[in-house]
């Protein structure tokens, strides 16, 4: 199961990072979701899939899943949503004021001198 | 176990979002701002002087014992980074009152301010390592609306950047949690320390330390990683560039400091050969980038790579001297930082341009702003009496005894590529012909943000002259650095 998710999370990190290269602004934005699934998948790997029951205290139960990456995910996904509905906004706003949303076009450094 | 350590980062949380009503009245939302900084330096304070007298303090939330719950701990490093930070937030927001525009007032500018200093403060004082990661995502997402506020073109293709670097860095914090979570089974940073410490530190422990010096780096603009900084800061207005400036990279500083401190100690010919190399590295790109530069907010955004270079520079060599000179310097750069940034900001503002070349012979009509800003760049420099000596002076030291000769024999010698940046400006823009003066210059408005400007230096000055007094605080603060018992005992022993 491990190996697999390896792959899985391997995968994620491949495409979001192939996509995070592309010029369109939209498409960066749509790796970065990529990004954050990939590592909250491997936040669940991480902790090890071992334990078959839910982590409640019970009578003859000793194999407990591990409760604390979920609550780490649960914690990371909110943020990433956040994070990625700000992105969202800000490059239609971007796209509004700079009539672009090619990245190669935004290098500008006018001010700098 | 008491709350009282949570009252820094509570009470800035509070009036961020009672900020939020009545945003249309700027002096309900001035005083508000004010008001509550000062509750929250008040409350700092004495927090300040609680952990001088009685040790770190910690708080374990929920009551869960200390390495399965979330716990807070304010030990004297954090705690002294708390108070600077409310300090520096206040004197920027008081700034701000003439130099950020209504329109931006209206638009949530103090809740924003009141949020970043929580995640700041929050950060500082955290002894949780994905808390870490939480109070991040905090200042990160005040400072993307800090950074984006008001819209001008610049801000929004800046911000972008910032934005993308950022949301990639996070995710790499994300990754390398999880894998520390997955070698060592615990969140707790006490905890951390004391199974490393039994564990030895194998070789995938030095793996994860390169890759939080890789994420923590890309917040504090070390070497490879500080390519985003100077566009990005120059983009927004005066008083969120002294706030980002003065904040923002420190906080990636602190979090290297204490995971070099206090996780990664036992394979130190790796990890701090490698952060030392990159510092040397970081003060070389810095001072290439402050001399090559004729824009005065550039030459001070350099600058705060250079520091980043020197400070980290003393926590590489991992010993007592060293490390009390790096918290010298770190709380003495973030004051000069902003002071300066707010300097900038009135000879922008007389000028109207950032480009030294138009500047000229502002010394005939403005010479106190003329002369505090010399003090305030010999305190950069680090010129005896003022407050960058004592930092520096400490840290090369620690070079010295770690046997670090020819880079600290560097470090120290980068002082006068600073000395020259900062100077340069001095001298184009208060000698010489008269140059290029903004045609609507309101005397008012010149003296309301000269006020706090010249305290700030003379906190400066204070902090220099009076480090004597500042130096039992330093000297705690070292100890807990470069001793992770005294850490690893208040939390998990739930302190004296």
């Amino acid at each position: 199961m491990e190996i697999v998710m390896a792959f899985v999370c391997g995968f994620l990190f491949m495409s979001a990072i192939y996509l995070i290269l592309s010029r369109s602004l939209l498409r960066i934005i749509i790796g970065t979701g990529l990004l954050s699934h990939g590592a909250h998948l491997l936040i669940l790997t991480m902790g090890g899939f071992g334990g078959e029951n839910p982590p409640v205290l019970a009578d003859g139960v000793t194999e407990y899943v591990d409760p604390l990456p979920q609550a780490l995910i649960l914690t990371a996904i909110v943020i990433s949503f956040g994070v990625t509905a700000f992105f969202l906004v800000l490059a239609y706003r971007s796209y509004h004021e700079l009539k672009t949303d090619d990245m190669t076009l935004m290098k500008g450094s006018e001010e700098i001198d | 176990m008491i709350n009282f350590l949570l009252l820094p980062i509570i009470i800035p949380f509070f009036f961020g979002m009672i900020l939020m009503f009545n945003q249309k009245s700027i002096k309900y939302q001035r005083i508000t701002t004010l008001f509550g900084l000062l509750l929250a330096i008040l409350s700092a304070f004495g927090l300040l002087i609680n952990v001088y007298k009685n040790g770190p303090q910690t708080l374990t939330l929920g009551d869960w014992p200390a390495p399965f719950g979330i716990s807070m701990v304010s030990d004297m490093v954090s705690v002294l980074l708390v108070l600077t930070t409310l300090v520096l937030a206040f004197f920027i927001v008081w700034y701000g009152f003439e130099s950020i525009n209504k329109k931006r007032e209206q638009f949530f500018y103090y809740s924003g301010v009141m949020f970043i200093v929580t995640g700041v403060n929050g950060a500082f004082t955290t002894g949780d390592i994905f808390n870490l990661f939480v109070f991040f995502e905090v200042l990160l997402m005040a400072s993307y609306l800090l950074i984006v506020l008001g819209g001008e073109k610049a801000q929004l293709r800046e911000s972008i950047k910032y934005i993308l670097v950022n949301v990639i860095s996070s995710a790499l914090f994300v990754i390398t949690v999880a894998y520390l979570y997955s070698v060592i089974g615990t969140l707790n940073m006490a905890d951390i320390s004391v199974k490393i410490a039994e564990f030895n530190q194998p070789g995938i422990i030095t793996v994860i330390a390169v890759l939080f010096l890789l994420v923590f780096g890309m917040k504090a603009a070390i070497f490879p990683l500080y390519f985003w900084l100077p566009g990005a800061y120059a983009a927004p207005p005066i008083p969120v560039l002294a706030l980002f400036g003065a904040l923002l990279t420190k906080v990636g500083i602190y979090a290297i400091m204490r995971t070099y401190t206090l996780f990664f100690t036992h394979d130190i010919a790796f990890t701090h050969d490698l952060l030392l190399i990159l510092a040397v590295m970081t003060v070389i790109a810095g001072g290439i980038g402050a001399l090559a530069h004729f824009d005065v907010k550039q030459i001070i955004i350099y600058n705060i790579v250079i520091a980043v270079g020197v400070i980290l520079f003393g926590v590489a060599q991992m010993n007592e001297a060293a490390l009390e000179g790096a918290m010298l310097y770190l709380v003495h750069d973030m004051i000069i930082k902003a002071a300066l940034f707010m300097l900038i900001g009135i000879v922008i503002y007389i000028t109207g341009t950032s480009n030294l070349r138009k500047m000229g012979g502002l010394m005939k009509h403005y010479p106190a702003l003329g002369w505090f800003f010399f003090i305030a760049a010999l305190g950069l420099t680090g010129v005896p009496p003022l407050s960058g000596f004592i930092g520096k002076l400490l840290i090369i030291q620690g070079g010295f005894e770690a046997g670090n000769i020819w880079t600290s024999i560097f470090i120290l010698a980068s002082s006068l590529v600073v000395l020259l940046s900062v100077i340069r400006i001095f001298i184009y823009a208060f000698w010489g012909e008269q140059g290029q003066l903004s045609s609507d210059i309101n005397k008012t408005t010149y003296n309301r943000l000269f006020f706090p400007t010249i305290l700030l230096v003379l906190v400066s000055v204070a902090y220099g002259v009076g480090t004597e007094f500042i130096l039992p605080f330093m000297d705690e603060a070292a100890k807990v650095l470069s001793d992770p018992s005294i850490y690893t005992d208040a939390v998990l022993k739930g302190g004296e």
